[in-house]
């Protein structure tokens, strides 16, 4: 907590890809529908919000997976889907070898001590008639690995290690600031030694300063107990500090993953460097000189989803059979193994988006 | 972290007591001192806990005034023309009864049915309502659809004309009582809570405490319970004076509490033939009603406004102030009151 400097959160880069071993999550082909209901008595199904359709990923050991997506590209669905908070219309989530997809409630306990949340909001994500110490206690409760004593001392030791008062164990979480009570819901997680924890947007509700406290824990705290995060954001600098490799989603379905530098510096898809280019920039001379990728339209929705790549309506560079054929999520030439797209006409090193786009415009 | 907000945190954790620990107020206590400021609420807990202490110092009474509650006293309770004695006569603090029984002594054994009646079947319909409410809140689907239309039937049902053909059956008892008034007052309050959980399930702190593990019992009664206590509490403390005339009124009816022993409504009952010639054997046993049923009712209120913190302020602005507002603002609409009340100053 001492430096007040952002710095490179990230361990180094992975080893080869083709090793199981160091895989903790792998999320194959995920599917999930949540059905639209009719009005009137009989509520027939009349449709499908397809929030997440055919995602696959995967998370190592120790790394951190970043995902990013505008609102409602479904990387929260998704989340809650790994998390098993949800059912999973199809596809698998694997942990450690196993499959974890749709467990019942007790299979899934001891899987629940390895996975944890943390929330975007702080303040909903804390009951706020309930003290902060029962609310960290809460993990040692279900799984009813401490009581009494025992349990007030880990609790006071979670707090210490990240960064609030032991002695404030009584407080209730209105009484704490939004970046403390983050804090809290980071202790919370923490309090089983989880593998994996889900961090959901967890630092979109805080000021940009705490935004870096947290960070900054939370790249402490995956040091110190060589944790795995899936980190999801809309906040492109935030997923570039914190990220090993990087997914893009985009209505559901994945258009790039990879390295974070690779998908940063040489973005394949269309997509991808329009999020990119539309990211704010804090030096004030890069942001006069950076051209920016205008995407014409509103993301279409996800219960009428467009055929072919789902991003075709808006891409500056798309054409026929970007609306007749769906891009497989591949390596495209002159990538890394690690680096996949999924478009037919991948952005090439040099070419400049924004000028199509301007053309197109006028 | 900013410089300041360094500094900051480390002269609060200076400044922090070692040892003990920081307790925060709890929801409880702030209402609490809330309730202690109104003047209203404090005057009605006084009214309830003298109440109660009658009621049940009961046998006391009895014994210092030397009137068991069901004996008539035939020579010195009835007149000689066989008509109730006045208060003060003879003893009698409150007068007698049409057949010469102490009537002070069997209003305070009156209170003991009562009080008894209406917490009894509030406590009964509280856990039965918040249980059940809990229950169709959180589970959703086909358990809440089945409960809902079962509150919704309770809530239809004439429950006097159960009440009286029970009674026809099992004849009127202490028991058939508690089990009538407790059977009709759940409904009410488990749509309350119904309603409160469905809304509360969608929070993120629930959504937490399923990615923990935690099953849906206890996140129904550990996450969920504590956020509508506020509600619950002062439904329950309304619903203590809607038992108590309930009983009454089924005793008022004669399928209440069987007699000798005595009930306010069972009192009262006896009471029309003979209010002609003995004003005060339906003026106490009705006042005694009244003052009870009174004070929860305005406890209840008391409860209701300590729970919302934005009453403090109200209080500390003033009560005329306040009044003045309401008038003007019933006149001249929300543009009117500000400019009215600088005029009246």
């Amino acid at each position: 907590m001492s430096d007040t400097l952002p710095r490179d959160a990230a361990p180094p880069m992975p080893p080869d890809p083709d090793t199981e071993d160091d895989v903790l999550v792998r999320v194959d082909n995920l599917v999930k529908h949540f059905p639209v209901r009719g009005g009137g008595l009989i509520r027939r199904t009349v449709g499908q919000v397809q929030a997440v359709d055919g995602v696959s990923l995967v998370v190592r050991r120790g790394q951190t997976l970043g995902l990013v997506g505008e609102t409602g590209c479904g990387k929260s669905t998704l989340a809650r889907c790994i998390a098993g908070l949800i059912p999973v219309t199809s596809g698998t989530v694997t942990f450690e070898g196993r499959n974890i997809t749709n467990l019942s409630r007790r299979d899934m306990q001891p899987v629940r001590r390895e996975i944890q949340m943390i929330f975007q909001d702080p303040y909903g994500s804390l009951n706020p008639r309930r003290r902060v110490g029962a609310i960290i206690g809460d993990p040692f409760a279900v799984h009813k690995v401490a009581k009494g004593a025992a349990r007030k001392k880990a609790v006071q030791e979670l707090m210490e290690r990240v960064g609030l008062n032991p002695e404030h164990f009584n407080r209730f979480p209105a009484e704490f600031s939004g970046g403390q009570r983050q804090r809290i819901g980071v202790a919370r997680a923490l309090a089983l030694r989880p593998k994996l924890i889900i961090c959901d947007e967890p630092v979109s509700a805080l000021d940009v300063s705490i935004q870096a406290q947290v960070l900054n824990l939370l790249a402490d705290l995956q040091s110190d107990f060589g944790l795995s995060y899936l980190f999801i954001a809309h906040d492109l600098e935030v997923v570039r500090h914190v990220s090993n490799d990087v997914t893009v989603m985009y209505l559901g379905r994945v258009c790039e993953s990879g390295p974070r530098d690779q998908v940063y510096d040489s973005s394949r898809h269309p997509y991808t460097a329009a999020l990119l280019s539309a990211a704010p920039a804090a030096d004030p001379d890069a942001a006069a000189e950076r051209r920016r990728i205008i995407l014409t339209g509103d993301v279409p929705s996800p219960i009428n989803p467009p055929d072919g790549c789902r991003f075709h309506p808006r891409c500056p560079k798309a054409q026929d059979l970007c609306g007749q054929q769906e891009p497989v999520l591949e390596v495209k030439p002159g990538d890394p193994a690690t680096h996949k797209t999924a478009c037919h006409f991948p952005v090439q090193a040099g070419e400049s988006l924004a000028r199509v786009a301007g053309r197109e415009r006028r | 972290m900013t410089v300041s907000e360094m500094q900051f945190q480390a002269r609060a954790s200076e400044s922090a007591p070692t040892g003990g620990g920081i307790e925060g107020r709890s929801q409880w206590q702030l209402t609490w001192r809330r309730l202690l400021h109104d003047k209203v609420a404090v005057a009605s807990m006084v009214v309830i806990v003298v109440m109660v202490l009658l009621a049940i110092t009961a046998p006391l009474f009895a014994s210092i005034t030397h009137h068991p509650a069901d004996m008539p006293f035939t020579n010195t309770g009835t007149t000689s023309t066989g008509a109730p004695v006045g208060p003060g006569t003879h003893g009698f603090w409150l007068g007698t009864d049409y057949i010469g029984r102490d009537l002070f002594i069997r209003i305070l054994y009156g209170a003991r049915i009562s009080l008894f009646v209406g917490i009894v079947t509030t406590a009964i319909a509280t856990v039965a309502g918040v249980s059940i409410g809990l229950i169709a809140g959180y589970f959703g689907g086909w358990v809440d659809a089945v409960l809902a239309r079962f509150i919704d039937t309770i809530l239809a049902f004439p429950y006097i004309v159960l009440a009286l053909a029970l009674a026809a059956i099992f004849g009127g008892s202490l028991t058939i009582v508690i089990g009538v008034i407790s059977f009709f007052s759940w409904a009410g309050i488990s749509r309350i809570v119904r309603g409160q959980t469905l809304s509360l399930k969608e929070k993120e702190y629930i959504e937490a405490a399923r990615s923990l593990g935690a099953g849906p019992w206890r996140i129904m009664f550990i996450d969920v319970l504590p956020n509508l206590m506020g509600p619950v509490l002062v439904l329950a403390t309304l619903y203590i004076p809607t038992a108590v005339i309930f009983e009454a009124t089924l005793s008022f009816l004669g399928i209440g509490i069987p007699e000798p022993t005595p009930s306010w409504g069972s009192i009262l009952a006896e009471a029309q033939n003979y209010y002609t010639v003995a004003w005060w054997y339906v003026v106490f046993p009705s006042a005694a009603l009244l003052i009870t049923t009174l004070a929860f009712n305005l406890l209840g209120d008391g409860i209701r406004d300590a729970l919302d913190p934005r009453t403090e302020r109200i209080f500390a602005a003033g009560k005329g102030r306040r009044r003045r507002r309401r008038v003007a603002g019933a006149v001249l609409g929300p543009a009117g009151p500000a400019s009215v009340a600088e005029l009246g100053e």
